[in-house]
């Protein structure tokens, strides 16, 4: 009896963005990562400084098509956002890009992403997770329409203070009076494509939102628009560390949905990450988790989410102390760190950094109250050669880096 | 010639009588377990039923056994290797499948491709059923307090019960007074819409049950299963290597390596009883061994209607495990095989084979399945759940052949008519041809097939009625009333006689933690 040959099933692996073609041929170090159930290059490079600095000097090109994404449609859709967010949706103008989280009915964030109004009756929206089934509960008796558009719809993040240049070199309509959180339709390369002045950086940028059977033809556009002002297609490590530049973080690494949490320590609220300015509570009628946000609001948060300067000064004793120079990590860690006031624990960093544009150790840190107040003095553990050690720091507001040419 | 007086005596070598009697002999106690038959393992037997091809003889996979047993008796030491069994495939009539993988993004995107509203309730509903299954595992390792009692001992557990009930949210408390009172159907329709998902779950809240998924009662039997998910750091399911023969194998040699004496070929005729107390036994051979205290860890009605005379107990007792409900509703079937099956819904070697097989389209085939035994027929259509055990451990077949270990719902213990050879055989090619269905070039490579009915469980096992968890997981036969009222606590109306296995508290499923609790009872009533 002949043996069977062993197969490769297409649906047992992780799934391809549309621009694999072109990610894959450029992936030097063979660094692929998870996001949302596809591949994502981690770097094109070895190492990650040309990548980074492309998004702080030139532009980064990033498929950002994982991104869970979502069309809202018919006479209810304003409706069914503003019960599901607690930001005004009914006060949205046509063409404005909101970022916003939303919660459960405990006021705890289950996922945090962008609502764009696309016309009247019509939103995009992003997400980290599938959100069809929320979505869906919460719009029990209402006409809308909710269609998932992961698949059908690519897209790119092009990041960078050169990137306005670069879009209107690519782009059938100049962009530059698209202003900050806006969208306008526009073509590139023939394609009709949307272009949203957002992203994940804290830099001048904008994201590029097509039809997935366009996406190598624009990809090629933009790199050839882009050639003589630096463009670098930029993998999710890179941006990583931008984004805690940026202050801006991220659903299972610097927070828990509240629909995974194993026990209520784990979640939390807009408030506590420091959304507190997305949530109205003047705005009209019920959304969810709107008692338990106005009770927050009332007796205020327990802890809060903020930023963290580590002293260089601090680290270089350390260091010295075992006669070596301070060591870096070559990318952003995500991992628990813990903070001290004196012997007490008084939080945790979830996500640090070294920042090359600051020339900082950072880190998103998560505070008790009071500690969390700018200014305050606490120490940060740090492992030096396997020992561990306290090292001073300071807490500052957030985002650590914000250029002036971001809103401009 | 050893000595025939110990400290105590475990009736059956099965994993509870073994891990009792270690635990008995690491509190220093001289503890001898009888085996009827010339093997240990009870129902976790791995046998060579075809020359080169081994077989888990009825239990298949490993899922609840305690990690606390596997850490105290030092189990990897003594070669417990629990290997992965990573996905469910269920094949369907149209030709696709669906897949539950071991990766969270490869499951989601496989159920989304039926069904995006189940890939995202299937995440929340696992997270669910995890969250109940560790608000309701700490009453696992509890010894059931008796309700209607004063004692000092029942009053402290059910104050305990009641603290950690008052504990849990109240969402925690209304899921569980569901899901011990709803059926899977019930349950899975609240989250599903997709078929083959609802019936491949709905499939493990029968499994063991004379009941279908429409029964009230199963959900509890489906989170009874769940379980083991919530030790999956400790990774104690999967196949274990050499089969579940290999855990009691690991076990007996712990057991020995701490002192225990295990006599195979050593059928227990009597309990001795002398001033009112269980005092030995009498084998069937006629040696009589005697001791401070006798365990059984055979099944309730050969430990309390055969082993024990009646007189010894309350009529109300015995009339309580007469009304036990053990009667088998499972059959095995398993294959010797010359290659490897190739399935037409994922054709090739592939992922498919080295995990389970579902063959449960729906919970109305499931369903369909059960309406055929409530007449006291075997399933036309039977419910299967199917492992290839030489794709997990090599050393199960000869190289290039296989074993192929088939778990099917439903052969009825009492079926009409009888199980005679005809019957079995009929039985045999429903369970073929249902595989020929999603696996054609299968008959072709058979080299030999066992047929196991519950009868064949008693017989072999001497499980009584061929239950595989000697006792349905029914919510009236759990906990405080498992195996009968007032006697859950591992202690039997015959002082110095305890009972310690499946059909005690809490239940079946190669969990250990029956045998445990009654050596840590036992041991608190030593004197």
């Amino acid at each position: 009896m002949p043996e069977l040959s062993t197969v490769h099933h297409p649906l047992y692996q992780l799934r391809r963005t549309p621009f694999h073609a072109r990610t894959s041929q450029l992936c030097l170090p063979h660094n692929w990562r998870r996001w949302g159930g596809c591949i994502a290059v981690g770097s094109y490079d070895l190492g990650l400084d040309r990548e980074y600095w492309a998004i702080r000097n030139h532009a980064a090109l990033i498929d950002i098509s994982p991104l869970i994404k979502y069309e809202i449609g018919g006479p209810d859709a304003a409706r069914l956002l503003h019960r599901l967010t607690p930001r005004d949706i009914h006060r949205m103008q046509v063409g404005q890009v909101y970022y916003t989280g939303w919660c459960d009915d405990d006021g705890k964030l289950l996922d945090d992403g962008t609502v764009t109004r696309i016309g009247e009756k019509s939103f995009r929206l992003t997400a980290a997770e599938p959100q069809y089934r929320w979505l869906s509960m919460n719009a029990v008796g209402m006409q809308v329409q909710v269609t998932e558009l992961t698949e059908q719809m690519a897209a790119l993040s092009l990041q960078g203070p050169k990137s306005r240049t670069i879009l209107n070199l690519a782009c059938e309509q100049p962009v530059d009076s698209l202003k900050y959180f806006r969208m306008a339709f526009n073509r590139i390369a023939g394609k009709a494509v949307s272009v949203s002045r957002t992203g994940y950086t804290g830099d001048l940028g904008y994201e590029i939102w097509m039809d997935a059977a366009d996406a190598l033809v624009i990809w090629d556009a933009l790199m050839a628009a882009g050639h003589d002002y630096g463009i670098t297609p930029t993998g999710i490590l890179a941006m990583d560390m931008a984004r805690v530049e940026a202050g801006l973080f991220m659903l299972d690494v610097d927070y828990t949905s509240a629909s995974h949490a194993w026990i209520a320590g784990q979640r939390s609220s807009p408030y506590e990450m420091g959304l507190g300015w997305t949530v109205n509570l003047d705005k009209q009628g019920y959304f969810v988790g709107r008692r338990a946000l106005e009770r927050e609001h009332r007796e205020g948060s327990s802890w809060k989410m903020v930023g963290l300067e580590i002293d260089w000064e601090g680290l270089e004793r350390e260091y010295a102390a075992v006669g070596m120079p301070p060591q870096i990590p070559a990318s952003a860690v995500r991992g628990s760190i813990p903070i001290y006031t004196g012997p007490r624990q008084v939080g945790y960093a979830s996500t640090s950094t070294w920042s090359p544009v600051l020339k900082k150790y950072i880190a998103l840190v998560h505070l008790q109250q009071p500690f969390h107040a700018p200014g305050t003095r606490v120490e940060i553990e740090v492992t030096v050669e396997h020992h561990r050690r306290k090292s001073p720091a300071t807490v500052v507001a957030l985002p650590f880096y914000d250029p002036e040419w971001k809103k401009k | 010639m050893a000595s025939n007086t110990y400290d105590a005596i475990v009736i059956g070598a099965g994993h509870n009588g073994m891990i009792a009697a270690a635990y008995l002999a690491r509190a220093g106690k001289k503890a001898v377990v009888l085996e009827r038959r010339e093997i240990v393992g009870g129902a976790a037997v791995t046998e060579e039923i075809f020359p080169g091809y081994r077989f888990s003889e009825f239990s298949y996979v490993v899922s609840l056994l305690r990690p606390e047993i596997i850490r105290d008796l030092e189990l990897p030491r003594h070669g417990l290797k629990i290997l992965p069994l990573p996905s469910t495939v269920t094949p369907l009539d149209n030709g696709d499948y669906l897949a539950g993988w071991d990766d969270h993004d490869l499951t989601r995107r496989e159920i989304y491709r039926h069904s995006p509203r189940d890939a995202e309730a299937y995440d929340e509903y696992s997270r669910v059923m995890a969250r109940a299954a560790k608000a309701i595992k700490p009453i696992i390792g509890l010894v059931p307090p008796d309700p209607s009692s004063l004692s000092w001992r029942d009053m402290k557990g059910l104050l305990k019960l009641g603290q950690y009930a008052h504990s849990l949210s109240e969402h925690e408390l209304y899921r569980i007074a569901k899901l011990v009172t709803q059926s899977s159907a019930d349950l899975l329709e609240e989250w599903f819409e997709l078929d083959p998902l609802k019936g491949t779950k709905a499939a493990s809240g029968i499994i063991g049950t004379y009941l279908g998924p429409r029964s009230p009662g199963t959900a509890y039997v489906l989170l009874h299963h769940y379980m083991g998910e919530i030790d999956g750091a400790f990774r104690a399911w999967g196949f274990a290597k050499n089969g579940t023969g290999g855990v009691t194998a690991a076990i007996a040699s712990s057991a020995r390596a701490l002192g225990v004496e295990i006599r195979t070929s050593a059928a227990v005729d009597k309990v001795i009883v002398r001033g009112g107390r269980a005092a030995g036994v009498a084998l069937a051979n006629g040696d009589e061994l005697t001791a401070k205290v006798v365990m059984s860890a055979a099944d309730p009605k050969r430990s309390f209607l055969q082993f024990v005379d009646q007189q010894h107990f309350p009529d109300e007792f015995v009339q309580a495990i007469r009304d036990f409900r053990v009667r088998g509703s499972s059959g095995k079937v398993n294959i010797a095989l010359s290659g490897l099956p190739d399935f037409t819904c994922l054709p090739g070697e592939g992922p498919l084979h080295r995990g389970a097989i579902s063959i449960s389209p729906s919970i109305e085939y499931v369903e369909r399945a059960y309406d055929d035994a409530k007449y006291g027929n075997f399933s036309r259509q039977p419910y299967m759940d199917i492992i290839i055990p030489s794709m997990i451990d090599r050393d199960m077949a000869p190289p290039g052949h296989h074993v192929m270990s088939c778990f099917v719902q439903y052969a009825p213990y009492d079926v009409a008519g009888g199980w005679d050879d005809t019957k079995k055989e009929a039985f045999g090619e429903t369970v073929i041809a249902t595989i020929e269905k999603y696996a054609p070039n299968i008959r072709g490579m058979i080299v030999g097939k066992q047929v196991i009915t519950p009868r064949d469980i008693e017989r072999i096992a001497g499980i009584t009625g061929g239950n595989i968890f000697h006792g349905e997981l029914l919510l009236h036969q759990l906990f405080f009333m498992r195996p009968a009222p007032q006697w859950a606590d591992f202690r039997t109306p015959l002082a110095g006689y305890y009972f310690g296995a499946a059909g005690a508290h809490p239940g079946g499923g190669v969990m250990g933690a029956a045998g445990k609790m009654a050596a840590n009872e036992i041991l608190k009533d030593w004197q």
